[in-house]
């Protein structure tokens, strides 16, 4: 009796997937996935968790909070990260610290595995959402991520 | 032979005042031919159109909308573009056969185009065996298939083929029996005396159990015969490239492309012939309207062309030995036993009449 238990166990489950894709015919006006590129750019809104490119934030007074402990560089599976830094004197304690003069990112290197900012202790560095990094030229591609003349956050490294 | 040539005589007659009767009667023909020809090759590139559009839609998506108005023209386009490639092929190929392929299965399919009554006239060659003519004619398709996979020189092409052969000698004969327990109600193998039978009721409602029984089995097995998901281990793509045509480029693999959408109309067509009353409109509504049968007609073919979208994009492939068992122990016996029942409906007149 099982050769006819198998046809009616058959034709219901062709008849639940059919009734499942049914559904999602009848909604797809509404609920289409696609993005239409170029036409909604102005409207295009990528979601939260999209990797595009790495960034450091900047507060209004031109300060990012990256001390220079190069983890990231050191973090990153295919270099593409360097740190220049130097060395000099803090104004408040007097003694001689670590900052940075240039955190470089290479666009064209990075793979986008996000260990950098994994690694990064004070969360100098995040994701931004910008996906359009097509130029004609592969050295736009080599970024200082630290604005000119800006310097590290006060008390960013306690 | 009872043949008789409804738009034929039309055309003839209008040519007779011209020319002499033998000349007229060809001519009439190519005429004919041509006509069928240009319809069925739009209608076509708008059944690819279409199954795009409703995949796209099955799947959450929006599908081709940029050529012309709402994407209309895409598919024209996509045929230019393949007039417009260069025909490769293997070194080693049997170059003639490799060439008479792609004629075997299209000229196959359009053949079958020529007995469907679209409308009480509109019927190009009402022969008196329509359905036998059909059965015997789509099965030539697949020598197209077997030339093609053969000929290539390509073991993936080779594989492909034999799978279409092994799945079309299996499944022909559900086809065929299916629609044999159809004729055992209309006692007529020629479509428009079948037509004709369905004035009193399309015949799944005639014959009610065993009429829908035997056309899930034709639904099932017209699908096997067209080759299409979740049939399609003849190009299954996943494990043979493109199967039988995978050498193939250009128009030739054009002709393929074509040919696989045209055999879905055909077997929806015969669908809707068979069971679902043809150009016949539900309850005569439209009966004083006869050119409107070919709305009805193309209505009823697109409905269950849509069926077999939904199939497509909702099943998952069988594999080859499930192939094997679903023809073979299911459909076979189920089938048989089927026919039988129908025998004994249409002995006691438990056929259902209006
Ligand atoms: S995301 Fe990965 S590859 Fe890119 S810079 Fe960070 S660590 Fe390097
Ligand atoms: S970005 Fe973060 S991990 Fe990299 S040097 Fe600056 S503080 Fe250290």
């Amino acid at each position: 009796m099982s050769y006819f238990s198998n046809i009616y166990n058959g034709i219901k489950t062709l008849l639940t997937g059919m009734s499942v894709t049914g559904k999602y015919f009848l909604t797809s006006r509404k609920g289409a996935i696609t993005q239409q590129y170029p036409d909604n750019r102005d409207t295009l809104k990528m979601f939260e968790r999209f990797r595009g490119e790495v960034v450091m934030p900047h507060d209004e007074n031109n300060e990012h909070q990256c001390t220079g402990c190069q983890k990231c560089e050191l973090a990153c599976p295919n270099g593409s990260i360097e740190i220049i830094w130097d060395r000099g004197i803090d104004e408040t304690t007097g003694k001689k610290k670590k900052f940075i003069d240039k955190h470089i990112y290479h666009l064209g290197l990075c793979t986008m595995c996000g260990l950098c900012i994994e690694a990064c202790p004070t969360d100098a560095i995040v994701w931004a959402p910008n996906f359009e990094n097509s130029t004609y030229d592969r050295t736009q591609l080599t970024k200082v991520l630290n604005r000119p003349d800006s310097k590290v956050k006060a008390g960013i490294e306690d | 032979m009872n043949i008789s040539l409804n738009i034929t005589e039309t055309i003839q007659e209008w040519l007779i005042g011209m020319m002499p009767e033998g000349a007229a009667s060809i001519v009439a023909m190519v005429a004919v031919a041509l006509i069928y020809l240009i319809i069925f090759a739009v209608a076509g590139l708008y059944l690819v159109l279409l199954e795009r559009r409703v995949a796209a839609w099955f799947q959450l998506r929006i599908g081709p909308n940029r050529v012309g108005p709402l994407g209309l023209l895409q598919t024209m386009a996509d045929a230019l573009k393949l007039v417009s490639k260069e025909l490769t092929g293997t070194i080693k190929a049997d170059k003639f056969l490799y060439n008479l392929a792609p004629y075997f299965v299209i000229v196959s399919s359009l053949m079958a185009l020529a007995v469907f009554p679209f409308t009480k006239e509109f019927q190009a060659f009402d022969i008196n065996i329509g359905i036998f003519f059909l059965i015997a004619i789509s099965s030539v398709g697949v020598i197209g298939i077997l030339l093609g996979g053969w000929s290539s020189n390509n073991k993936f092409a080779l594989i492909g083929a034999m799978r279409s052969g092994v799945q079309t000698i299996s499944y022909e004969l559900s086809v065929g029996l299916s629609l044999l327990t159809m004729v055992v109600i209309t006692g007529s193998l020629q479509l428009s005396e079948i037509v004709e039978v369905q004035k009193q009721g399309w015949l799944i409602l005639q014959g009610h159990v065993p009429a829908i029984i035997a056309f899930m089995v034709y639904m099932i097995a017209g699908t096997a015969e067209t080759n299409r998901a979740p049939f399609d281990m003849v190009e299954a793509e996943s494990e043979l490239g493109a199967g039988f045509h995978t050498e193939y480029s250009g128009m030739k693999f054009a002709y393929f492309f074509l040919a696989e959408f045209i055999n879905m109309f055909i077997i929806a067509a015969v669908a809707t012939t068979v069971f679902f009353g043809a150009w016949l409109s539900p309850f005569g509504i439209t009966e004083s309207i006869p050119w409107l049968g070919a709305f009805w007609f193309l209505g009823k073919t697109l409905v269950l062309v849509f069926l077999m979208m939904w199939f497509r994009w909702t099943f998952p492939r069988l594999r080859v030995d499930q192939l094997l068992t679903l023809e073979w122990k299911y459909l076979l016996p189920i089938n048989l036993v089927n026919l039988v029942i129908m025998a004994i409906i249409v002995w006691l007149n438990l056929t259902i009449k209006f």
